[in-house]
This record gives structure tokens, sequence and C-alpha cells, in this order.
């Protein structure tokens, strides 16, 4: 409580500087104002994965059943700290729904009985045009240069336009403090969990790839889903898109997302 | 002019007192929710926004509604409007306090809720909804004050508010416009992607609004004496029609898109709102269906121009429309706009009861205000001599 | 001036009361007193002492948003030296124990920045 008071006098005062800042960064006017406090400076890990576009590409036709899909949604819970919690308030990353859930717009009762009664993992899309990142009044989801669509948990203020905005349901609340639901020690002490009152949902394991490692889920799926550089004809994904039939969610959204299903 | 808030009958502070209780009592919920965070909502995953945010939705139209006076007082010099436009000034005002306070209870983080302006996007509908309410809010509190302040001591308002008011007129369209655009403007939600949503949302408004405000001013000249003018209430009870008329046009346009093209994500919601899911009927589409049967029979009386001048009817007929428009926008809009959620199955959604706790509270914090402003207005008007014919 | 002498010794107690937190702050203790215990024989943190003991938060500020919007996870510092950005995983792995070097300097200072609402303090776990 004593905290809170104390940031909101102090983002009261800042706001009108902030406000002059603003402006200026709306009618063009780089915020110089703004440089780095630090002596040093910044750069990329060596070790650091790179793309123009990350994108994933899953071959369902390599899992049979939602139980294969397992170990991978495990793996994404260890990996991020991600609290099991039941019912409507449930936070997700990575999880599996059926053809028909995932793919609503497909109205097709006569696919194949292998497509129709699969299990489809479901995440977010780190679309091309993510109407998440459009409608954040504070910048705190927002697309990164490779094509991530990431958050900045420290600024979200939890008003969920962006849960409105998402065709994907990607995205959940904490409606509850996750720590609370999560076992001592953490799954992973390396990585931070999240607050009460803030969004979540998928990175792409942003953190992984900076340390060199592919996401969590694709080390788990033993190479059953690829994941790479779509601007690049050589990656392995963008040769598994052009040597199989793929689809995506949604796509008449004009989101463009960036996970492809190999049916 | 405040000291007309310190005279009063005692009924008048053991109404102060209770709206007091009454906001102390549920801010003591909202500090629980603070605590233990939105799971008290009913809110989830899948609808994940709830009664907060179409109250949010539902006044701002009642703010903006306040231009159906303003508008023919200052762009047609309908003089007979002018005793009046006070209260709908007012009533935008604390239409607008209570539209900060839903926003701010909806939040999960509000201790953050400047982070908007310090990290502005002009990308977002949200950055403008704040900016434009602000600045309404603003605008109606100098423009109230000032014309009042002027009636009082018996002078032409200064010719510099008369800039401001125009402004404020072309400013009510824009705050209800934005705050459609919140909705009409993300992609995958069927009910709320339509062109149509900001007409439909200004028409709402434009009738819901101005019933709420004669209501309260009949309320008024029970209590006090205050007359508003019979002429007055003749021409806002027409433009309540009208605009009434148009709110159900627009509706039954949107119904006719959803089920003439066939496409079943736009009729989805619909048919979820009225008629339920797998044959068994939704608690909202009940409510839907009362909102059906009270928008015709508002219209039933309101159309005939004897029924509709006649002061016993009338105030029922704007309790039926009111409650129309409020279930539509208040409960429908939302809830339609999530169900089926986006994996087209269906979430059921129901408010919470220290949901709605929370909801109250704020509603009497509105009633708070608006008591204390009508009865500054209330107290000038009488110290004037502009109490009625 | 009517009740001049009340008005001026209100005038006075109100003056010294609003301005009191100055004074308490120069007869007060410096962090030297506050009794943290730096880690092991550093005689640095990323950068020099002086500039950490002011800077820290908005050092940390801006590694936030230069990781998590640049994806530049490293830090050059001014020596040379490379850091990788992380306040759980390079801050807190030489800043090991909390209570003596987080906690005492906060609660002397009174703010209580909620950081461990998500990042982890080592040995607690959560």
């Amino acid at each position: 409580m004593n905290n809170s008071r104390r940031s909101f006098l102090k983002a009261a005062g800042l706001s009108v500087c902030a406000l002059s800042g603003g402006i200026a960064d709306v009618a063009g006017f780089p915020a110089a104002a703004r440089a780095g406090i630090a002596p040093g400076r910044y750069g990329k890990g060596e070790n650091a994965l790179r793309a123009k576009r990350w994108a994933m590409v899953i071959d369902t036709r390599k899992f049979c059943g939602p139980q294969d899909y397992e170990p991978l949604v495990e793996a994404c819970r260890a990996a991020h700290n991600v609290p099991h919690i039941k019912g409507p308030q449930e936070i997700k990353w990575f999880w599996t729904d059926s053809y028909e859930h995932g793919f609503p717009d497909d109205m097709n009762e006569h696919l194949n009985k292998n497509v129709r009664e699969s299990a489809y993992p479901l995440l977010c899309n780190h679309c091309g045009s993510p109407p998440c990142a459009r409608v954040c009044p504070t910048q705190a989801t927002y697309q990164m240069e490779d094509g991530i669509v990431a958050m900045d948990y420290h600024r979200c203020i939890g008003c969920r336009f962006c849960m409105a905005a998402c065709p994907y349901g990607a995205r959940s609340f904490n409606f509850k403090d996750p720590r609370k639901f999560l076992p001592d020690p953490v799954p992973n002490p390396a990585f931070p969990t999240r607050m009460i009152g803030v969004v979540e949902k998928c990175t792409f394991c942003a953190e992984r790839l900076a340390a060199g490692q592919m996401p969590a889920c694709v080390e788990a799926s033993q190479g059953r889903i690829l994941f790479g550089d779509l601007e690049d004809p050589d990656s392995t994904a963008r040769q598994a898109l052009a040597a199989g039939y793929s689809i995506r969610r949604k796509p008449s959204l004009g989101t463009r997302p960036g996970v492809y299903y190999l049916i | 002019m405040l000291e007309k808030l310190l005279s009063g009958p005692k009924t008048y502070y053991a109404w102060l007192l209770f709206l007091l209780c009454v906001i102390a009592g549920c801010g003591l919920v909202y500090l629980q929710q603070l605590r233990m965070g939105l799971t008290i909502t009913g809110m989830g995953r899948d609808v994940s926004w709830g009664l907060y945010i179409s109250q949010f939705t539902y006044f701002v139209g009642v703010a903006a509604s306040a231009v159906m006076l303003v508008l023919p007082a200052y762009f047609h010099h309908y003089v007979k409007f002018k005793r009046m436009i006070i209260f709908g000034e007012f009533m935008a005002v604390a239409a607008v306090v209570m539209c900060a306070l839903f926003i701010v209870v909806d939040m999960g983080q509000p201790q953050r809720l400047l982070n908007v302006m310090l990290h502005p996007a002009p990308n977002s509908v949200m950055f403008y909804d704040m900016l434009v309410l602000i600045g309404y809010l603003m605008l109606n509190i100098v423009i109230g004050w000032v014309t009042l302040e002027a009636e009082r001591l018996g002078v032409e308002p200064p010719k510099w508010i008369k800039p401001l008011i125009y402004l404020s007129i072309l400013w009510a369209f824009s705050i209800h416009t934005v705050t459609a655009f919140l909705y009409a403007g993300v992609p995958g939600r069927h009910y709320w992607l339509t062109a149509i949503m900001a007409a439909r949302f200004l028409s709402s408004a434009f009738c819901s609004g101005p019933a709420i405000l004669l209501l309260l001013v009949f309320l008024a000249r029970r209590l006090t004496g205050f007359d508003p003018g019979k002429d007055a209430v003749k021409t806002l009870s027409t433009i309540i029609v009208y605009a009434m008329c148009i709110n159900v046009f627009f509706y039954l346009l949107e119904l006719f898109t959803a089920f003439y093209s066939n496409i079943p994500g736009h009729q989805e919601p619909i048919s979820f709102l009225f008629t339920g899911h797998g044959g068994h009927l939704a608690w909202v589409s009940r409510w839907m269906w009362a909102a059906v049967a009270m928008a015709f029979l508002s219209l039933a009386l309101l159309i005939p121009p004897s029924l509709r001048n006649n002061h016993v009817l009338l105030p029922f007929a704007l309790v039926m429309l009111v409650a129309a428009t409020w279930i539509d926008k208040g409960l429908g809009l939302l809830i339609g706009g999530f169900t089926p959620n986006m994996y087209e199955t269906i979430t059921p959604y129901m408010p919470t009861f220290r949901e709605t706790a929370v909801t109250l509270g704020i509603y009497a914090v509105g009633a708070l205000v608006l008591s204390l402003l009508w009865k500054i207005a209330l107290g000038v008007k009488r110290e004037v001599n502009n109490f009625g014919d | 001036m009517y009740n001049a002498k009340a008005v001026v010794a209100g005038i006075i107690i109100f003056v010294v009361l609003c301005t009191s937190p100055f004074w308490a702050g120069r007869t007060g203790q410096d962090y030297k007193k506050t009794g943290i215990v730096p880690p092991g024989d550093e005689k640095n943190c990323v950068e020099n002492v002086t500039f950490m003991r002011a800077q820290h938060m908005r050092l940390l500020n801006e590694w936030r948003d230069e990781a998590l919007r640049k994806e530049n996870r490293t830090y050059i510092a001014a020596d040379g030296k490379k850091w990788i950005i992380s306040l759980q995983n390079t801050c807190l792995k030489c800043h090991s124990n909390y209570k003596d070097f987080c906690q005492k300097c906060h609660v002397a200072n009174s703010v209580d920045p909620y950081c461990w609402t998500c990042h982890i303090i080592p040995g607690e776990n959560k």
C-alpha cells in the first residue's frame, strides 16, 4: 500500500514532464532527453540466436494425441514458472485443444478423421501485425525487431484490452497472486514469476534465444517443432513449409500469425 | 456558490449520509479486491471484461448526452432549454467521474495508471479515450460553473466561454465515438466488429442520457419545486423518442446483416444473447428479451404525442427506455462480445456479488457528485428566481 | 496586524514543520550506518560504487528496457567488462545476501521496491 502511494506520487510529479516528452514523441522529435544513464554500452550476447522474423512450424503429423504434447506443455510451464490454476482464471502459455476450437473458421464437416481428431498445440502466434500491441495503452506489449511480440510486465497496468483484442485467446491475466500456485522452490529459479494484476503470454522464449538456446517447447519436441527465420529461405522452418501443407489460425483477420501447423 | 451546499433540509443531509455509508461499505469491498485481485469478480481468461467496463461504456454515453440540451440551445438558439442545460452539464460531470472510477477498479495494477501518460501509445484507442474523457470533464466543469456564476450575478456569460461550448458539442460526439472504437477496432470479436457501433452508441446515448436527465429533473421537481418548463420537457421527450427509434433501427440493421448474410460468426453472439446455448437459455437471454419488450413498450408509449405528453405515463416510459438501453449496452454488449469466445465455445459470465457491490459503490459516488452539483445549481436558480415559469 | 504574535508564531511553526524532513535529514545517518554488508572483496559493482549507490535503480530500469525491448542483453561496463543483463541471475549472484544488503538499506531509506513480487530472492525461493 505504502509503495503504491509512493509510486503514485512520484508518477504524478513526473507525469507533467513526461507528457511534454510524449508530445514531442508524437510530433516526431526524438526524445533525446531520455539518454542513457549508464556509462557503459549495450550489445547482444555472442551466442544469441538471431532472425529477421522468428516463426514456428509444428509438424502435427508426428504427434499422436494430447499426451504427446504433454512434455512440451510441462517444459513451457517449468521454464517460465507458469502456475497451475484451475478454472476460468487459469494461466496458459502453451496448451492443446481440438481442431474445431483451434481452427473454428474451417467448418469442413468431412475432414479426414486424423486431422479432425488430432490435438493441436495453441500458443501466442507472434503475429506480424499484432492487434494486442496495437491496442496496448502503455506499450507494455510491443513487437521486437525479430518479430517476437513481447511484454514488459513492469509496465502492464492490467487493463486487459490486449485480451479483448487477441483473436487467439493466447493471453492470460493474473487474477490471483501466481506465486500461491507455484511449488516452492519454483521450477526455474533463474526465471522470474509474474505478479498479480498483469497480463502474460508466451514469449517465444526470447530469454533462451538470447542465450543461444531454442525455445523450451521446441527443445522438448525432439525435432517435431521447427523454429527458424521466416525471412531466410534456407531456414529449417522455411524448408518444412516448402515441403508440406501448412495452415495457420484465423489468417483472414490479417494478423499474419507466425505459428504454422503442418497437417 | 459552494455555500449552497451547506444549507438544506434534514432529508438532504440524510441522503448525503446514506450515500457516504454506501460508498464506505462498497469501498471496503474494493479494498478486498485490491488485496485479492480481480479474482473476486466473475471475469476469467475468456470473458476478460465484465460489469466494470460495460458500466464505463454506458456512462460515457450518459456523459455525452448532455449535448442533446447544449446543441439545440446554442446551435439553434432554442432558449427554452437554457434553464435545464446546467443540469445536463453537471450530470455529465458526475457520469465522467463514474467512468474514470470504473476504469480504475477494472485495472489489475491501478497504481500504474499514469503509465498511460508516462509511456503514451498513440496507436491505442484507450490512450485517446483517456484524453477525451479528461478533456470533456474539464470542459463541462468550466462551462457549467462559469455559466451558473454568470446567471447568479445576472450578467451574460463571458465571451470566451462560447468557443468552449461549441467545442464541447463536438467533444461530446468524440467521447462516445472513441469509446465505440475500443470495441469496433478489434479483430475476431464478431459482435463488436461492426462499422455501425459508434452510431449505435451515440443513438443509444442520446435517448438514454436525456431520459435519465428527465427522470432526475422530475425527481428534483417533486423535491424542490423546480420546474424545467413544459415546452422544454416536451421537446426533450421528442428528441428522446427520435433517438430511441434510431437506436432500435440500428439494432435491427445488425440483425439483418447477421442473419441474411448467414455468416455464423455474426450470428452466434446474437443467437447466444437471445436464445442461449444448446437449448438452454442463458441468464442474460431473459434480460435481453425483457429489454426488447421494454424497448418496444416504451416506444409505444412515447411515439403517440398524446401519450408522450401525458405526465403520468412519461416517467414509466422513460424508466423502461433506460432499462432497455442499459441491458443492451450495460450487459449485452460485453457478454455478446466475449460469447462465444475465441475458440467458438461458450464460457459463461455472471457478475459476482462483490463485483456488483463495487459497481454500486461507484453508482453512489456518481449520485453524490450529482447531488452536490445539482444542489448548487438549484440553489442558484432559486436565488435568482429562475425556478419556474 | 490583528493577533500578530499568534500569527507569526503560527507561520514559524508551520515553516519548521514543513521543512522538518530536511533538518532531520541533516542530522540523520548516512548509508554507512545502515549496517549493510557489501558482497565479498569486490571494490566495484558493474560500475563504481558511488555511481551504483546513487543510480542503481535507474540503471536497472535502463537495463530492463534495453534487454526487454531491444534485446540488448549484454552490458559492456565503462571498464570494458561484459555483464549479462539480469537482476536475478547477475546482480543477485554477487548480492546474494538480500537481508543484509538490499533490505537493510531500503528499510533505512524507507523505500519499498516491489522487485521481489516477481524476481526471486536468492535462498528464499519465492
